[in-house]
């Protein structure tokens, strides 16, 4: 070889093959952008939760656990929030032992036994549809049905109307979370358990549902805090806006839930909303914050429910 | 009407005895016959007029190109497709004599004594001993579950790799071994037929051999019929084996139809067909 510049060696020519730049400057950009996305959204929710803690921190501080506890009352440095939360807690009694069955039977029927006819498809789209409907509309109908037409049952204005409005309003909800649920469970597992003899039922009872139930559960603890935080349908169906009432004292638990008036936090934070004194905006503040807690709490809630039941 | 059926098929060994009664000795008699057998779904043809015999305490092996409803007619034998809505089963299909899509025969009682391996291992998401128990149990098992639990996994030679971690997760094993997890559940209800649709093509070569192995000593208790990808598997484990083949229909449909049933060393060395050639010599398929 009488060549005067060496050729090059295998090594140098795959060096200079995959060397680079490194730097991906279209992909860097893109990051860069979706980061900002997350800062715009987080920065919204961090703005508005110190909005409402700087203005109703002087509830706390010198209130304290009177502000949770006290009734509504006329006088803003009097006025407290327990007719909401003891409220807001019944509704949702009301939504999981009304809606949650129902939503999940439903689900049962429709996905393990119901046969994909037209008339399944045309339910299963309908349920979607009403799942979008807007919950003013659940509102009319809690306050036709259940508010006028069904007083004889639900003493017209009372806890009872409220939270069978508030579980009709889930239920659609309710029943297509559990349906996502029960369709994600492998179909080999149902061909498993059919071949070893089980019945339709017992594959439901011993395989489907055990597998489908952390995502059932903990889409229905969602689906209820969404009902938690209802305030326009509550109004219609007879929850009371008012800065004042009162069941006489004493009333037992059974009259206070089916006779007497009531009210719920979003409906308290709505109604010192607009007052006009300056002093409620302080306590309207601490109410959303107290609204909020409660909402993380039952999100919690869901997380855990999904760890525990889905660890097993 | 399961109570009968429960009681002539209770161990394998029982219904050896009655059927030798009926049968000539030399010949082992028919578990299955199935005669124009056609399969539907919906619209489609995916079966045209088969008709085999399956012996017993034989292997049957299934092979064929894929779409030439091998799977489907197996799932006839334990009315699997029964699960599929828009399918229609037509023809004949006798076992023992009876049969199963007569009027008063139930498909879950079927399942009992005719049991299934499926292509990809499926244990339930129970622990070891819940996957064997769930079968027996469901079926009104009252002896001993423990012990039951024990044989059913040694005969799907399991058990020594398991015995100490029956509490745990069926998830927790290994490809092969989750497979002879689901034979093992297969065995569990004392069924009388082990339908096997491609146990092993989700496995590795070692996991594959003892799979076959395993069939070899199953198959004094149990009548096996194996649907395969593989023809060598076919060659190495089948006593009979039935070619599939799938044409076009006068629709434009792909339809399987059987080509060819014989003992296995025929079909591998000197097919009637030359379809059959063609497929066991690679020339197609």
């Amino acid at each position: 070889m009488a060549t005067r510049t060496k050729a090059p060696t295998t090594t140098e020519l795959v060096q200079a093959a995959i060397s680079g730049r490194k730097t991906d400057v279209v992909g860097t950009l893109v990051a860069l952008g979706l980061l900002v996305t997350i800062f715009v959204s987080l920065g919204v929710l961090v703005t508005l939760l110190a909005d409402m803690l700087i203005k109703g921190w002087s509830v706390f501080a010198e209130r304290g656990l009177d502000f949770v506890t006290s009734p509504l009352s006329p006088d803003p440095a009097k006025a407290g929030l327990s007719q909401g939360i003891f409220g807001s807690v019944m509704l949702m009694v009301f939504v999981v032992v009304v809606a949650f069955p129902l939503g999940v039977g439903a689900a049962i029927y429709l996905e393990e036994y119901a046969h994909d006819t037209r008339l399944t498809r045309f339910i299963v789209a309908n349920m979607r549809n009403l799942a979008g409907v807007p919950s003013i509309v659940y509102g009319l109908l809690g306050f036709t049905v259940f508010v006028q037409l069904l007083s004889g049952v639900t003493n017209g204005r009372t806890l009872v109307s409220g939270g069978l409005t508030l579980a009709v309003l889930v239920l659609p909800i309710m029943m297509i979370t559990a349906s996502e649920a029960l369709r994600a469970v492998p179909e080999a597992l149902r061909q498993a358990s059919f071949g070893v003899g089980a019945t339709k039922w017992e594959t439901i009872r011993h395989q489907i549902l055990p597998v489908a139930l952390p995502a059932i559960l903990t889409g229905s603890v969602l689906t209820v805090a969404r009902a938690f935080g209802e305030s326009a349908p509550l109004l219609l169906a007879g929850a009371v806006l008012s800065n004042f009432f009162s069941a006489p004292a004493g009333t037992g638990f059974a009259t206070l839930v089916t006779e007497a008036d009531y009210t719920a936090l979003p409906i308290v934070v709505f109604n010192w909303a607009r007052q006009p004194q300056k002093e409620f905006i302080a306590i309207t503040a601490a109410g959303i914050v107290v609204l909020l807690v409660m909402l993380l709490l039952i999100n919690g809630a869901a997380i855990y429910i999904r760890d525990r039941t889905s660890r097993k | 009407m399961s109570e009968p059926m429960n009681r002539l098929v209770t161990t394998p060994a029982a219904v050896g005895d009655s059927a030798s009664n009926v049968a000539s000795a030399a010949e082992p008699s028919a578990v299955f016959s199935v005669t124009d057998l056609n399969v539907f779904y919906g619209d489609f043809h995916a079966v045209k007029d088969v008709g085999v015999d399956v012996k017993e305490h034989e292997i049957t092996a299934f092979i064929g190109p894929s779409g030439c409803g091998k799977s489907t007619v197996l799932r006839c034998f334990n009315r699997m497709n029964d699960l599929i809505e828009t399918a229609r089963v037509e023809g004949s299909v006798r076992y023992h004599g009876v049969d199963l899509y007569g009027n008063d025969v139930d498909p879950v009682q079927v399942r009992r004594h005719i049991g299934m391996v499926f292509q990809k291992p499926n244990p339930f998401p129970k622990s070891i001993y819940d996957n064997i128990a769930f079968g027996p149990r469901i079926a009104g098992f009252k002896g001993n579950m423990d012990d039951l639990v024990e044989s059913s996994l040694d005969r799907a030679a399991l058990w020594d790799e398991v015995k100490d971690i029956l509490n745990q997760s069926a998830f927790a094993l290994s490809g092969g071994q989750q497979q002879r997890l689901c034979i093992a559940r297969a065995i569990a209800t004392s069924p009388d037929v082990l339908l096997m649709d491609e146990p092993a093509s989700a496995l590795d070569p070692i996991a594959t051999l003892r799979i076959e192995e395993l069939m070899h000593e199953l198959k004094s208790d149990y009548t096996i019929i194996i649907v395969t990808h593989n023809m060598q598997q076919a060659a190495r484990v089948s006593d009979r084996t039935a070619f599939f083949n799938v044409s076009l229909n006068e629709k434009g449909q792909r339809t399987g139809h059987l080509v060819e049933f014989d003992e296995t060393g025929t079909i591998f060395t000197n097919p009637a067909e030359t379809a059959t050639e063609d497929y066991i010599t690679g020339r197609f398929g």
